[in-house]
C-alpha cells in the first residue's frame, strides 16, 4: 500500500497529491511515468510524474477529475493508501543545452512540464514556457514556473487571463517576433500537440511530445498505447512517451483515444450511484 | 499353486463433469468441476502401477506419478497431495493446464489400449481437496544466509523460488504487475484457472517464506547489478513473453483491434467482465474475430462469448491439424459455438467514420511443401480474397520475451529473437550468477515447461551457492 501524505485542491479540476513511494523517488528521472491502482477494484491510471524527493520519499502527481478512476483518487485524503504504484515507467526526457527551449503546457500538461523546464534550466538552456487553460480559474503552475523560466506567457482560451487564444498561436508569435528557438516541447490535450506541432513544422523546428494514450500495464505487454510514429508502430509506453512531434499521427491517437468514451461515461455514472446509496446509508 | 488375479483394466476414464454448455457460455466461472472422491477414486484404481513407469519420464517436473496415484486409489488423500508437492508447488494450477496428454499422459501405458489414467484430474484433485481443508506448509531447510532475487512471479519464478525457499534460502521475488502469477493471473481465463487458485498458490509459495514483491519493474526501477549491489548473491530471471505480435497489416490501428494481451489482461486481469462493479472496461461488438487457433486465442474466443458477442470466428491460416491449441479446448470452443474459418488469412482491415473496425479482408489457403516446423506451409490462393464483416478483432499470433532486462543488463547474452541464452541443463546465463528460464529462454511456451526448467535452474542456483563460500 502507498500511502498518500499530501492531497491539494489546485483548480476546481485539479488536485495534486503527495504519495509515499521511496524507491519511486529515488530512481526517478524527467519525463517518466507511474501507474497507478486506487482500489481492488480500480483501473491501472498513468500519470507522469510532476517532481519526486528522494529525502522524504515522496513522489507528486497532479490529475484532472475526469472520470471514475482520477475521481475516486481525488476523493483520498492525507494518510488513506493507494492500492498500488508502480514505476517509474518510459524513457526520461533527452535533457541537454539545445540553447533556447520552449515549453508549451496545455491544461493538466502543464503540470509535467514543471520538471522538464526544471532540467532544461539546469543544464544551462534558455528556457520559455507558454502555459495555457480555458479560462483563468483552470490556471496551474503559474507561479512555479515563473520562478524556474526566463519568461513566461499565459493563455486562456477566453481570454480571461493573458493571451485570449491557445499555446500554439502564442508560440507563433514568438517565432514571428524573431525568437530564436532550438526546441519545442508540448504537453497537452493531443489535440494541442497537434496543433504546436503543426506551428514549428514549417520552421523544422525540433518539436518533443509528449503521449497520453489510453493504456493498460504500462510495461510494453498490452499495445493498447500503439501509435504510429514516422510510419512504424510504437508503443508509447515502451519506446516513448516522448516522441518527435512532426512524425506523430495525431488523427490515429486522438480516434484511438476516444475508443472507450461510452464505457468510461457509464463507469463514472455507476460509481456515482453507488457513492449517492452509500452515503445516503451512513447518513 | 495360486494364481494372482489379474487386475481389471477398465478402458475407458472417469470423465470429469462439466458446467452445462447453455450455462458457461454466460458466465466465467470454472468449465470443468473436478472430481468427487469416488470419481477420484475409481479413475486412480486404473493405473497399473508399471514397475519401470513412463509417465514419470513425461513429467517435466519430476512428479512420482503411480505414488501419489496409488495414495488416491487407498482414498489417502492429504498423503497423495503431500507426495505431488514433494516436486510441484503448484499443483492446483498443473492439474488445470498442464498439456497431460503431451506429457505423463502420453506416455501412460494405458493409452495403448484404451484412455490413458487422466493423471491432470487426479493432480488436481488432490490439490482442490487440500485446498479446501488447510494447506499445510513443509518444514524448511536450516536457513543458509544466501540470499536470491527472482524477477518475475509466473510459473518459472514461482517454481524456483519456491525450490530454493525449501532449501533454506532468503528468496525475493521481484513482480512487475500488481498480482502474482505472470501469465497465470493476466492470460489464462477464469473459466479455465480461477484466480483464487492462483492466489492460493502463490500464497502457498509465501508460506515456504518466499517474499512477493508486487509493481516492482526490474531494469527501470533497479538493474540487476543493482540487486547484486543490494545484497543478493544470485539472480534468476524468469520475465517471460509478455509482449504483444501484431500482424503488421493495413488497418492494424483501427479501434476494436485488440492484441489477445489487452483484451485479456482487460478481462482477466483487471477483471473488465465484472465491468462497472470493476473499473477497467472493455468494448466488445456482436462479431468477433480471433486471429490464431493457439490456447490464448481460443481463451479470447471464449471470453469473447462470455461477454455476450454474438458470433465468433476463430481465423487460422493452416488447418484443423496444424492447430497448436490443445486438443481438449480447441473440443471446448467448439461445443460452445466457436466457428472455425481454417485456412484463411487476414489481409487488411477496414473501418467506419470513426475509426472503428467494421470489415476483415482475407485471403485463402491451401498447405504447401513443410516448413521448418514440419508443418504444411500455407499459401495464399491467388484471387480468393473475400470480406468477413466483424466489429471486433483480436489478434492471437504469439507473445514475444519481454525485453527490458535484456537492454539494461550490460554482458547478457541474447538470441536473434530476443531471448536470453542459456546453458540448456542449468539456465546459466552469460553472467556469473544469474541464471534464467522459462518464456523468456525458449519464448513462448507451456506453464510446465517454464516450471520445469524452473526446477533445472533452482538446482543449479542451490549448487552455485553452496560453492561459493
Amino acid at each position: 500500500m502507498y500511502k498518500i501524505v499530501a492531497m491539494q485542491t489546485l483548480t476546481p479540476q485539479t488536485k495534486l497529491s503527495k504519495i509515499y513511494a521511496p524507491e519511486i523517488a529515488e530512481k526517478a528521472q524527467t519525463g517518466q511515468f507511474v501507474i497507478l491502482i486506487v482500489d481492488e477494484k480500480g483501473e491501472r491510471i498513468p500519470l507522469t510524474l510532476v517532481d519526486w524527493e528522494p529525502g522524504n520519499g515522496t513522489i507528486t502527481l497532479i490529475f484532472q477529475e475526469v472520470g471514475v478512476s482520477t475521481k475516486k483518487f481525488g476523493s483520498l485524503d492525507v494518510n488513506e493508501e493507494l492500492s498500488d504504484v508502480v514505476g517509474p515507467l518510459g524513457n526520461p526526457s533527452h535533457i541537454k543545452n539545445y540553447g533556447t527551449v520552449v515549453i508549451v503546457g496545455g491544461g493538466v500538461g502543464t503540470a509535467p512540464c514543471l520538471p522538464i523546464a526544471k532540467a532544461f534550466k539546469e543544464a544551462g538552456n534558455k528556457v520559455i514556457s507558454i502555459i495555457g487553460a480555458r479560462n483563468e480559474k483552470l490556471l496551474i503552475l503559474e507561479e512555479e514556473m515563473r520562478h524556474i523560466c526566463d519568461e513566461v506567457y499565459i493563455t486562456t482560451d477566453d481570454g480571461s487571463k493573458g493571451y485570449k487564444g491557445f499555446g500554439c498561436d502564442m508560440l507563433k508569435i514568438l517565432i514571428e517576433k524573431g525568437y530564436s528557438i532550438d526546441t519545442v516541447y508540448a504537453i497537452g490535450p493531443t489535440v494541442m500537440m497537434r496543433a504546436v506541432a503543426e506551428v514549428t513544422r514549417p520552421y523544422k523546428i525540433k518539436t518533443i511530445v509528449s503521449l497520453n494514450p489510453i493504456m493498460v500495464d504500462g510495461m510494453g505487454m498490452c499495445g493498447v498505447c500503439r501509435v504510429s510514429v514516422g510510419g512504424k508502430v510504437r508503443f508509447a509506453c515502451f519506446d516513448g512517451p516522448e516522441f518527435d512531434g512532426h512524425l506523430v499521427d495525431f488523427n490515429e491517437l486522438i480516434k484511438r483515444q476516444r475508443a472507450f468514451l461510452a464505457e468510461e461515461k457509464l463507469a463514472l455514472e455507476h460509481w456515482e450511484k453507488c457513492r449517492g446509496n452509500y452515503n445516503g446509508k451512513e447518513a | 499353486m495360486e494364481k494372482k488375479p489379474k487386475p481389471k483394466i477398465c478402458k475407458e476414464n472417469v470423465p470429469m463433469p462439466k458446467q452445462k454448455i447453455e450455462e458457461r457460455i454466460h458466465n466465467f466461472n470454472e468449465v470443468a468441476l473436478g472430481y468427487t472422491e469416488e470419481q477420484a477414486v475409481d479413475e486412480a484404481k486404473r493405473c497399473l502401477q508399471c514397475p519401470q513407469p513412463k509417465c514419470i519420464e513425461g513429467c517435466p517436473v519430476e512428479i512420482d506419478i503411480p505414488a501419489f496415484v496409488k495414495l488416491i486409489s487407498e482414498r489417502k488423500f492429504d498423503e497423495a497431495i503431500k507426495e505431488v508437492k514433494e516436486k510441484n508447488s503448484l499443483p492446483a494450477i498443473c492439474g488445470r493446464v498442464c498439456p497431460q496428454e503431451e506429457q505423463c499422459q502420453q506416455q501412460c501405458i494405458m493409452g495403448k489400449a484404451g484412455a490413458p489414467v487422466s493423471i491432470g484430474k487426479l493432480e488436481r484433485f488432490a490439490a482442490d481437496y487440500e485446498m479446501q481443508k488447510s494447506v499445510e506448509t513443509p518444514t524448511r531447510q536450516p536457513l543458509t544466509g544466501k540470499k536470491v532475487a527472482v524477477i518475475g512471479a509466473g510459473p518459472a519464478g514461482l517454481t524456483v523460488a519456491a525450490d530454493l525457499a525449501k532449501l533454506g534460502h532468503e528468496v525475493v521475488i521481484f513482480e512487475a504487475l500488481h498480482k502474482p502469477g505472470g501469465v497465470l493471473v493476466y492470460g489464462i481465463p477464469e473459466f479455465r484457472l480461477p484466480k483464487k487458485i492462483v492466489a492460493a498458490e502463490a500464497s502457498y509459495v509465501g508460506k515456504l517464506g518466499v517474499t512477493i514483491k508486487p509493481n516492482t519493474l526490474i531494469g527501470r526501477l533497479f538493474t540487476i547489478p543493482e540487486l547484486f549491489r543490494k545484497g543478493f548473491d544470485a539472480v534468476f530471471i524468469g520475465t517471460g513473453a509478455g509482449l504483444s505480435r501484431f500482424l503488421r497489416l493495413p488497418g492494424e490501428n483501427l479501434g476494436g483491434i485488440y492484441s489477445a494481451n489487452e483484451f485479456l489482461i482487460r478481462v482477466n486481469l483487471m477483471k473488465a467482465y465484472a465491468f462497472p462493479e470493476y473499473d477497467t472496461p472493455i468494448r466488445l461488438g456482436k462479431r468477433v474475430a480471433v486471429i490464431g487457433a493457439g490456447n490464448t486465442a481460443m481463451d479470447s474466443a471464449r471470453s469473447a462469448l462470455r461477454l455476450g458477442a454474438e458470433e465468433v470466428y476463430v481465423v487460422y491460416r493452416r488447418s484443423r491439424k496444424e492447430m497448436p491449441a490443445r486438443a481438449e479446448e480447441i473440443e471446448n470452443a467448439e461445443e460452445e459455438g466457436i466457428i472455425f474459418n481454417l485456412l484463411t488469412n487476414p489481409t487488411r482491415f477496414f473501418g467506419d467514420e470513426k475509426g472503428w473496425v467494421k470489415q476483415m479482408e482475407c485471403i485463402k489457403m491451401q498447405l504447401g511443401e513443410p516448413d521448418a516446423s514440419g508443418r504444411r506451409r500455407p499459401v495464399p490462393i491467388e484471387g480468393s480474397e473475400f470480406l468477413m464483416d466483424v466489429d471486433t478483432v483480436i489478434i492471437a499470433v504469439g507473445r514475444t520475451p519481454n525485453p527490458i532486462i535484456q537492454r539494461t543488463t550490460e554482458g547478457l547474452d541474447t538470441t536473434k529473437w530476443d531471448t536470453i541464452s542459456v546453458d540448456e541443463a542449468t539456465g546459466k546465463t552469460s553472467l556469473e550468477g544469474v541464471y534464467a528460464g522459462g518464456d523468456i529462454v525458449t519464448g513462448q511456451a507451456t506453464v510446465i515447461s517454464a516450471m520445469g526448467a524452473g526446477k533445472k535452474a533452482s538446482r543449479a542456483i542451490h549448487e552455485y551457492l553452496a560453492n561459493r563460500k
